[in-house]
C-alpha cells in the first residue's frame, strides 16, 4: 500500500459501518419505544440507591435481564419474563450486567420484598444464604453500643451479630435497599414490541 | 427496522464489496511480489536474525547458517543503513523509555489489584473493612489500570519506537508525545481516584468519569501527533504492515473513546450496544492492530526473513478492519436488544475467521524451517507464543459468539478466561516480546540478567495455564448448572470454588512473573550489569568480520 489517505479512509469507512450498525441505527430504531403502562419512574430514594449500586460495581456479579424461556430456565428461577427495551426506559446508565456470578436482579424486588432480608444480607450475605460468595458490606453499617433514636437497627441472626452490640443501617445501604426493592418489572408486556 | 431493508442492505454492501475487490485486482493491490515485506530490512539483511536480548551464546546460534558473507558494496550499503537506523532509534529512545517505564508501574499494580479481586471471589469476607476494597471496585480498578494504563502504554511505547524504523525517518514531535502521555497518566491515576472513591459512570470498560475522560482524550491526541507528522516525512515508498495496523488503530481509538463518552447522549438500550460496540471495538481495533503490528515487525526482523504473503496480510488487515467492529453485540445474545443486531454480530464474530486465519498461515509459513530459534531467541518466543494466542482466542471467541454456545458461556467466569486469554494470552506476550527486543536499543544497555528473561517467561507460562484452563472449566461446568432449571442457583456458585481457587494461583505465579520483569527492567535502567557501548544494530557477522565477532558489542 502506497497512499496513507487511502488506508485512513478505508479504515474510518469499516469503523463508520460498525457504528451506524451498533449506536446509530439502534439509537433512531429505540428513541421512539414508550415505557410500559406497568413501569413506574424511580423515587428519587430509588436514584439514589442506584448511585451505591453503581458506585459499589454490583453489575459485575448481578445481571438486569432475563433471556426468554426458550433460551434458558430464567423464569423458573423466579428471575422474570424476557425483558423488553421499552423495561429500561428510565434507566441511565443501563445496568444490564454480563456476569451471573450472583442471581439476576431484574425482578428482586418482587422475589423478595422484605427490607429487613436484604439489609442483613447486605452485612452478612452468608447468614442468609449459606456459601455465597457475595462480599460483605461492613462499611455500609455502623456498629454501636446501643440504638439512638431514628436508627434503623439491623436484625442480623445471633450466630452473625456483634457480641453485645447493635448493627445500624447507613442511609446508603437504606437506599440501596429501596432501589433493590423498586427492581419489579412483574406487569405484562406486549411480547416483541420493541424488537 | 424491517428485515427487507437489512437484508437489502447487506446485499448491496456484498455487491459494493465485490466491485471494490475487482477494482482492487485491477489496481494490482495484490501484486505478486513481495517487495513491500521487504521494506523494513536494509539491502543485504535478510538472512540475519537479530535478537537484542539474546546472550552472546544464543546470537551466536542464532546466525543464518546458509547466508553467504557480503560483498564489500553491500556491506557499506548496508553500514550506511544501520548509521540512518541509529539516528531513527535515538529519536525514540526517550519517549519510548517514558511509555514503557509507565507502562511496567501499570503492570504491576493492575496485576495486584487483579490478584486481590480474584481472593476475594473465593474469600468474600477478606479485607471487606475498606469500601474501595470491595470485589465490585478493586476488580474495577485492575480492568481500567490494565485497558488504560498497561495497554495503551506499551503499545504506545512500541509504536513509536516502530515507526522511524517503517518509515526510514526520525521522529518528529516526541514532545508531543511525552505531554501526551504526562496527561493521559494524570487522567488515569484521577481516574482509578474515582472509581475507588465510588464516583463511575457506571459502564463496563467506561467507569471513568467522563470529566476525567476530557485529560485522556487531550493526552490522546497529543500522543498521535507525532504519527501524522512522521508519517508525512517518510522517505519510504511502501508502507509496511505493520503501518497499517497502527496508522488505523490510533484513528480508530479516539474515535470510540470520544462517540463512547459523549455526556446525555446515550440511553437505556441503546446504551447498552453502544457499550458493546465500544468494549469490543477497544479490543478489536486497538490492541488487537497494535500487537498485530508489533507481530508482523518483530517476527520477520529477529529470524531474519520477510514475511511469506504479503497478499495474505493486505487480506487480514482488511477483513479485520471490517468484520472486527460490528462483533460486540454477540455481548447482549439473549438480551433485549434487536434481534437483527444480535444476528448481524454474531455473523460477522464468525467471520472473523477469516483474517484469524490469513494471519496464522502466514506467521507459520514464516517462521517455516526457523522454529529452532525459539530455543535461542528469548523474544522470538514470547512474540510467536502470543500470535498462536491470538489465534486461539480468536477462534473461540468465533465459537463463543454462536448462540447455542453462547447460552451455556455467557454470564459466566468461562467469558472472563477467554478475555484474557487475548489481552493476556495474545497482546500482552506480544509486548513482552517487544519490551524485550527494544529496550537495550533504548537504553544502549544490555538485559543485565538473562536469566530473569526465562524465569519471566516460564513464570507467566505456567501461571497463565493454570489461570485460564482453571476458569475456563469452572465457567462452563457454571452455565451448565446454572441451565438446569433442577438445580438451585447455589449450585452454579459451588461448582466454581475449586477452579476460582486455582485462578488465583495461577494469578500469583503470573504476578510473580511481572515482579521479576518489573525488577529486571529496574535493574536495566539503573544500568546493572555488562556494558555496552554504543547502539549495537546487528549482532552477526560481515566480510570484514571473523564470524564469532561481535559488532558493536
Amino acid at each position: 500500500m502506497h497512499d496513507e489517505l487511502k488506508l485512513l479512509g478505508g479504515a474510518m469507512v469499516t469503523l463508520a459501518l460498525a457504528t451506524s450498525a451498533l449506536v446509530v441505527v439502534p439509537f433512531m430504531q429505540l428513541k421512539a419505544v414508550e415505557p410500559p403502562a406497568g413501569l413506574k419512574p424511580y423515587t428519587s430514594a430509588q436514584l439514589r440507591g442506584r448511585e451505591v449500586y453503581i458506585k459499589n460495581g454490583c453489575i459485575y456479579c448481578h445481571s438486569q435481564q432475563p433471556r426468554d424461556r426458550a433460551q434458558a430456565p430464567d423464569d423458573k428461577r423466579g428471575w422474570g419474563r424476557a425483558s423488553v427495551a421499552g423495561d429500561y426506559h428510565y434507566d441511565k446508565p443501563h445496568l444490564l450486567g454480563t456476569m451471573r456470578t450472583g442471581p439476576d436482579l431484574f425482578n428482586i424486588g418482587a422475589r423478595q420484598p422484605s427490607q429487613d432480608w436484604h439489609l442483613g444480607h447486605l452485612y452478612q450475605p452468608r447468614a442468609y444464604s449459606p456459601g455465597s460468595v457475595m462480599p460483605s458490606y461492613p462499611f455500609l453499617f455502623e456498629i454501636k453500643d446501643k440504638a439512638d433514636p431514628g436508627d434503623r437497627v439491623v436484625s442480623v441472626p445471633p450466630a452473625y451479630s456483634p457480641y453485645g452490640k447493635v448493627v445500624v443501617a447507613s442511609q446508603e445501604a437504606i437506599d440501596l435497599v429501596t432501589y433493590l426493592q423498586g427492581l419489579d418489572h412483574t406487569y405484562p408486556v406486549i411480547e416483541g414490541k420493541a424488537k | 427496522m424491517n428485515t427487507v431493508a437489512i437484508l437489502l442492505s447487506s446485499f448491496v454492501l456484498s455487491i459494493t464489496g465485490l466491485f471494490v475487490f475487482i477494482w482492487s485486482l485491477r489496481k494490482r493491490l495484490f501484486e505478486p511480489t513481495s517487495a513491500a515485506a521487504n521494506v523494513i530490512f536494509s539491502s543485504g539483511e535478510i538472512g540475519q536474525g537479530e535478537d537484542p536480548s539474546a546472550t552472546p551464546a544464543q546470537r551466536a546460534a542464532l546466525v543464518h547458517p546458509r547466508r553467504a558473507p557480503l560483498s564489500a558494496a553491500e556491506d557499506a550499503q548496508l553500514q550506511e543503513e544501520l548509521a540512518a537506523r541509529v539516528e531513527a532509534d535515538r529519536s525514540t529512545s526517550l519517549v519510548s523509555f517514558v511509555f514503557l517505564s509507565a507502562a511496567v508501574v501499570w503492570l504491576v499494580a493492575g496485576s495486584l489489584a487483579g490478584l486481590t479481586s480474584s481472593i476475594k471471589l473465593h474469600e468474600p469476607d477478606w479485607a471487606v473493612q475498606q469500601a474501595w476494597l470491595t470485589f465490585g471496585r478493586i476488580r474495577t480498578i485492575h480492568l481500567n489500570i490494565i485497558a488504560y494504563g498497561w495497554a495503551p502504554m506499551a503499545a504506545f511505547g512500541i509504536a513509536n519506537w516502530m515507526l522511524p524504523r517503517l518509515l526510514k525517518t526520525p521522529l518528529i514531535g516526541a514532545r508531543y508525545a511525552i505531554l501526551g502521555c504526562m496527561l493521559w497518566n494524570a487522567g488515569l491515576i484521577a481516574g482509578v481516584g474515582c472509581i475507588a472513591a465510588g464516583i463511575s459512570d457506571g459502564m463496563e470498560w467506561l467507569e471513568i468519569p467522563w470529566q476525567v475522560d476530557i485529560l485522556i482524550v487531550l493526552g490522546g491526541a497529543l500522543m498521535g501527533l507525532p504519527l501524522v507528522y512522521t508519517l508525512q516525512a517518510r522517505k519510504v515508498a511502501h508502507l509496511y504492515v505493520s503501518v497499517w495496523y497502527m496508522g488505523a488503530a490510533l484513528f480508530w481509538f479516539p474515535i470510540l473513546f470520544l462517540i463512547a463518552n459523549l455526556p446525555a447522549m446515550h440511553f437505556g438500550v441503546e446504551q447498552a450496544t453502544m457499550n458493546w460496540w465500544f468494549g469490543h471495538n477497544v479490543l478489536g481495533l486497538f490492541y488487537t492492530p497494535m500487537a498485530l503490528a508489533s507481530v508482523y515487525y518483530f517476527l520477520p526482523k529477529i529470524i531474519g526473513r520477510p514475511v511469506q504473503s504479503y497478499n495474505l496480510s493486505l487480506l487480514g488487515f482488511w477483513t479485520l478492519a471490517f468484520f472486527y467492529g460490528q462483533v460486540g453485540g454477540h455481548h447482549l445474545i439473549g438480551g433485549p436488544v434487536p434481534g437483527w443486531l444480535v444476528t448481524l454480530s454474531i455473523v460477522q464474530s464468525v467471520m472473523m475467521i477469516v483474517p484469524v486465519i490469513s494471519f496464522s498461515v502466514n506467521q507459520h509459513l514464516t517462521l517455516r524451517g526457523y522454529f529452532q530459534r525459539l530455543v535461542y531467541s528469548p523474544t522470538l518466543r514470547f512474540i510467536v507464543l502470543g500470535g498462536m494466542m491470538y489465534t486461539l482466542s480468536s477462534l473461540q471467541g468465533s465459537i463463543e459468539a454462536i448462540r447455542a454456545v453462547n447460552t451455556v458461556a455467557h454470564f459466566t467466569h468461562f467469558t472472563v478466561a477467554h478475555a484474557h486469554l487475548g489481552l493476556y494470552g495474545f497482546f500482552t506476550m506480544v509486548m513482552f516480546g517487544a519490551v524485550y527486543f527494544v529496550m537495550p536499543r533504548v537504553m544502549s544497555w544490555e538485559w543485565p540478567y538473562p536469566w530473569l528473561i526465562a524465569a519471566h517467561f516460564w513464570l507467566v507460562v505456567i501461571g497463565f495455564s493454570i489461570y485460564f484452563i482453571g476458569l475456563s472449566i469452572g465457567g462452563w461446568l457454571q452455565g451448565l448448572a446454572m441451565l438446569d432449571a433442577a438445580r438451585p442457583f447455589m449450585d452454579s456458585v459451588n461448582v466454581t470454588i475449586p477452579y476460582l481457587k486455582s485462578r488465583s494461583v495461577g494469578g500469583a505465579i503470573m504476578t510473580l512473573g511481572h515482579l521479576v520483569f518489573a525488577g529486571h527492567f529496574v535493574a536495566m535502567v539503573l544500568r546493572y550489569g555488562p556494558a555496552r557501548t554504543g547502539a549495537a544494530l546487528l549482532h552477526t557477522t560481515t566480510a570484514a568480520a571473523a564470524p564469532t565477532t561481535l559488532a558493536g558489542a
